[in-house]
């Protein structure tokens, strides 16, 4: 089932291919972001792209899609039979193929068929726009994504998962022959994901071809037809997923992990060390009743009296449907930043803590890692040295011999370097040099920033969001093992994650949310992926605990 | 700490070459250092064309007497945008304390000293006035700055009632016009200047070697001796070459002191102090630094207040130039300001930019506007001229960002 990068596909008794690139080479100054890469798609297939963080998916489809233009990269297109040269998105579009990136690209104060329709209006006989003709169709396209939504919303009303159905409308309205989604469902929940991916299927019964980026190993197993494999800017092997033969067996994330990261991962978990600090039992965080409204709409209670403690050394999950409440809770306890306060307390240490601003957590000993990086983590015009730095700016004095001198509020850039060359190394990002913007790395690198910028900030709890969005297998290990070594030094650590096999890996005690009240806790002994769907899903009529 | 794997990672990141390290840090400030290629190149230019008149001494001093208002005016200039903001206000801010200064001094007659120190005070409360609405209400800054040029304006005619207020005392007017006065028995050049140019030297030298021994002994990659070398070479020739143009005619200017002294602590506190920092993350990503505890609302605040010193003291340093509140000072100065800080690479966005950078640009502009006058070229001309190099100067940085992929 592996066959000799390059070569083409034995044909017999497979469709033709509907896309070939070959040889494709993309330089960036400094970095060679693809060489010699093949990529083979055929009609009606689903066709997986994954590997590493920086391996050079995102931009292998940014060359196809024309966001690179033709000329700006080495090697060749062939789209449908015949050579292309797109110069750029309008003209690959023009030719039936979609993108949709990492990053949604909706303009939020539009409405959905307004979205839906930007730079492809529907033009009536005088050319205005004719908003009847808009409508219908945008109703259209939504009841075949099974968005049911009225087409005249505002798209800034939707969640994450509604506004990924809205692209997909987008890419339709467009007569999409061939659909490239860069990581559709990272930042989507269980049930939404499993639409989405019903709908890529669907779709692929309709004829579309599609591209698929993921970091998320079961569902490349689900859904693709066949997987390319990227590791260091090389295509290193096209694989088939289905179909287990007498020869062949059915694909195996080991075998995939194998392939992207040129290893064998025995473990998906680091094995952890407890704390065995003289306070190991101390509670190092304690929130109680916590209530948070709606910053806009003050009469729904978005986190609703919830109380929870973590222990030094501990590593506790919060988990949760989209909606249930735990990034609200969060950055509420995080110096209120979000909703309107009604009430709480937050202790740490045993002591209680003022919370009002960000700063006063901070100086509290909390930290938070936002599930967002692009909104609420990173300066993306900024380096990657800078943005390490960011909240731990006070304490980059001069040090020698572990010895603090140098002025007082000023930063010593050597010292500086040095923190920031470090976290390089030790959670291998992928960059020449810390002097790198941080827009300019791959998505997974940029989340490792964002986490080293509140690990070096040294914080006694520190609140994790979805740390490990987009980032790929091996990486994700290496920030499994950073967490663990964290607890063992005796931080607490509240993890929330979307990924249930990921709480139930690496946390001591999980909490469960839905609708903005606690509905249960769960201690590792007890945990399954089914306990925990069954405590999300609560509904109103149960009280706290389990 | 260190992160263990099942394996051992294959090879841990190599260091790449010093050369490539050079490259990256070079592109990343790719429109200051381009900026300054084409400050000597104009410089080299308008020295050919006009016969050697730029480079003279005079012309030298001049050239910094005329744009020191400018070049006070970009240094805040550049901070605000920075900060992600725009400030509109500071030419009539100029006019404004301009003429405040006139009435201290020529209508109260206060002694220059303390009317120099209240004028400024009064910038720093413009400052803080417009800082609050911005900061603290939330009110575009290009809508505050906009009332604000708007009212310092009509302040400025009211307090002067229509005219112009004149003398100043001489001590004043040194601000402008004055050089540091001459010491010492007579040599060809001026005493003084030649001993400041030789600190500055042995500083400059200093501070190179200490970075330098830093950097080796943290086992940071540094530049290859051989172009350390030739960087500490260049540096040393560029300002004993300036130091001795300075030094054969009056010597260093009043003014140039204070921009020195304030380019290197505005430099320093952008670059290394932690409340500069945060004035880089708010413009980068004002919802990322928030969560990352900068103080949004004090460092905004705090960014017009020193913008409105700044302006405070352009506009006293122009007053004195003039000799005269008058006014109509300070017309379309924002605009040479704004200009000034995008040439030496400030981005709309905010959170880019150095103090620096904000100083080449506006000796970009000098030199233009020197060289163009001395050639004989009408003001007209400079004008279009001026424009299409600002045009150009952005346009350059945005296609070079293109090209390397956005
Ligand atoms: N505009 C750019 N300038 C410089 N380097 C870039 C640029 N865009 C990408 N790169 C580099 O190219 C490499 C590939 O990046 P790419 O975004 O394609 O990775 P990816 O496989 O999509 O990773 P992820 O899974 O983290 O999204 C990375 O090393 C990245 O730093
Ligand atoms: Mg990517």
């Amino acid at each position: 089932m592996t066959r000799p990068v390059g070569e083409p596909l034995p044909t017999a008794g497979r469709p033709r291919p509907v896309l070939e690139m070959r040889a494709i080479t993309k330089t960036f100054p400094g970095v060679t972001a693809l060489c010699d890469v093949h990529l083979t798609v055929r009609a009606g297939e689903i066709h997986a792209v994954c590997g590493e963080n920086g391996a050079g998916k995102s931009t292998l489809m940014k060359v196809l899609s024309g966001v690179y233009p033709h000329g700006s990269y080495g090697g060749e297109i062939r789209f449908e039979g015949e050579p292309v040269a797109f110069k750029d998105i309008r003209a690959s579009e023009q030719r039936g193929i979609v993108i949709i990136h990492q990053e949604l690209a909706l303009v939020p104060q539009l409405s959905i068929a307004e979205n839906i329709f930007l730079g492809n209006e529907q033009r009536s006989a005088r050319g205005t726009i004719d908003w009847n003709a808009t409508y219908r169709e945008a109703s259209r396209l939504l009841e075949r994504v099974g968005l049911r939504e009225k087409p005249q919303t505002p798209v800034a009303e939707l969640g994450v998962g509604q506004q990924q159905l809205v692209e997909i409308a987008k890419a339709l309205a467009k007569e999409v022959k061939l659909l490239i989604l860069d990581e559709p469902t990272a930042a989507l929940n269980d049930q939404d994901s499993a639409h989405l991916l019903e709908l890529i299927l669907q779709l692929r019964a309709h004829g579309v071809s599609g591209i698929v980026i993921s970091h998320k190993l079961n569902e490349i197993r689900a859904i693709a037809d066949s997987v390319t494999i990227l590791r260091d800017g090389r295509t290193i092997e096209t694989l088939t997923v289905r179909q287990a033969t007498s020869t062949a067996p059915e694909l195996s994330e080991e075998r995939l992990i194998r392939g992207m990261v040129g290893r064998d991962l025995d473990h998906r978990f680091p094995d952890r060390a407890p704390y065995r600090g003289e306070d190991a039992d101390q509670v190092a965080l304690a929130v109680g009743g916590w209530t948070v409204r709606h910053p806009v709409d003050h009469r729904r209670t978005v986190v609703d009296q919830v109380s929870l403690t973590v222990r030094r050394g501990e590593i506790v999950g919060l988990a949760g449907l989209m909606g249930a409440g735990r990034t609200e809770l969060a950055m509420s306890v995080f110096g209120r930043s979000y909703g309107q306060y009604v009430a709480g307390t937050v202790a740490v240490g045993g002591r209680e803590v003022d919370t009002r601003t960000v700063p006063a957590a901070i100086a509290a000993g909390l930290a938070y890692v936002t599930e967002d990086r692009k909104r609420y983590g990173l300066n993306l015009l900024d380096t990657l040295q800078r943005n390490v730095s960011l909240a731990s700016l006070p304490r980059m004095r001069r040090h020698d011999a572990g010895r603090r001198h140098g002025m007082r509020g000023f930063v010593d850039e050597h010292h500086e370097r040095r923190v920031a060359e470090h976290y390089r190394t030790a959670l291998h990002i992928k960059t020449p040099t810390v002097a790198e913007q941080v827009g300019r790395l791959s998505g997974g690198n940029q989340q490792k920033v964002v986490l080293s910028r509140w690990i070096h900030a040294d914080p006694q709890v520190l609140i994790l969001d979805e740390p490990t969005r987009g980032i790929d297998v091996g990486a994700k290990y290496e920030i499994y093992t950073v967490i663990g070594e964290l607890a063992a030094r005796g931080k607490a650590v509240l993890f929330l994650s979307s990924e249930l096999p990921e709480l139930l890996g690496m946390c001591d005690r999980i909490y469960t949310m839905a609708e903005g009240r606690l509905t249960g806790e769960v201690s590792r002994t007890e945990a399954t992926q089914e306990v925990l769907m069954r405590h999300m899903t609560l509904r109103r009529t149960t009280r706290n605990g389990s | 700490m260190t992160t263990t794997t099942t394996t051992p990672p294959e090879d841990p990141p190599a260091s790449p070459p010093a050369l490539t390290l050079l490259f990256h840090r070079a592109r990343a400030n790719m429109r200051q250092y381009g900026m300054l290629i084409a400050l000597v190149f104009l410089v080299v230019l308008f020295q050919i064309w006009t016969d050697g008149t730029l480079l003279l001494p005079n012309n030298v001093s001049n050239l910094i007497q005329q744009n020191s208002y400018i070049l006070i005016l970009a240094m805040g200039m550049m901070i605000v945008i920075i900060a992600g903001h725009i400030d509109l206000s500071v030419g009539s801010l100029v006019a404004f304390v301009g003429a405040m200064a006139a009435v201290l001094m020529v209508k109260h007659d206060l002694p220059w000293v303390p009317a120099l120190l209240l004028s400024l005070l009064i910038g720093a409360v413009a400052g803080a006035w417009q800082g609050f609405f911005i900061a603290y209400l939330g009110i575009p800054s290009f809508i505050v700055t906009l009332a604000g040029m708007l009212l310092f304006r009509g302040a400025t005619q009211i307090v002067l009632e229509g005219q112009s207020l004149a003398p100043f005392p001489d001590g004043f007017q040194d601000l402008a016009k004055g050089f540091l006065p001459e010491v010492g028995p007579y040599t060809q050049y001026h005493n003084p200047t030649l001993a400041l140019g030789l600190c500055a030297v042995v500083l400059l030298l200093l501070r190179e070697w200490r970075q330098r021994t830093r950097q080796l002994a943290l086992a940071l990659d540094v530049l290859p001796t051989g172009l350390w070398v030739a960087r500490c070479t260049a540096l040393t020739a560029a300002v004993v070459a300036f130091t001795l143009t300075l030094a054969s005619f009056h010597g260093v200017p009043v003014v140039m002191l204070l921009m020195g002294g304030l380019l290197l602590i505005l430099g320093h506190v952008m670059r290394n102090a932690v409340v500069g920092r945060h004035v880089y993350a708010l413009g980068g990503n004002k919802a990322a630094a928030q969560l990352s505890g900068v103080k949004d609302k004090r460092i905004t605040f705090a960014v017009f207040v020193t913008m409105g010193v700044l302006a405070a003291l352009a506009g006293c340093v122009y007053a004195a130039r003039l000799n005269a509140g008058t006014p109509q000072a300070g017309l379309n100065f924002e605009l040479e300001a704004i200009a000034a800080s995008f040439i030496g690479g400030a981005s709309m966005s905010g959170g880019v930019g150095t103090v620096m950078g904000a100083v080449i640009g506006g000796l970009v502009l000098g030199v233009l506007n020197n060289g163009m006058s001395l050639v004989g070229i009408g003001t007209d001309y400079q004008q279009v001229i001026k424009g299409l190099v600002l045009l150009a100067a952005v346009g350059f940085d945005v296609w070079n960002k293109r090209r390397a992929g956005r």
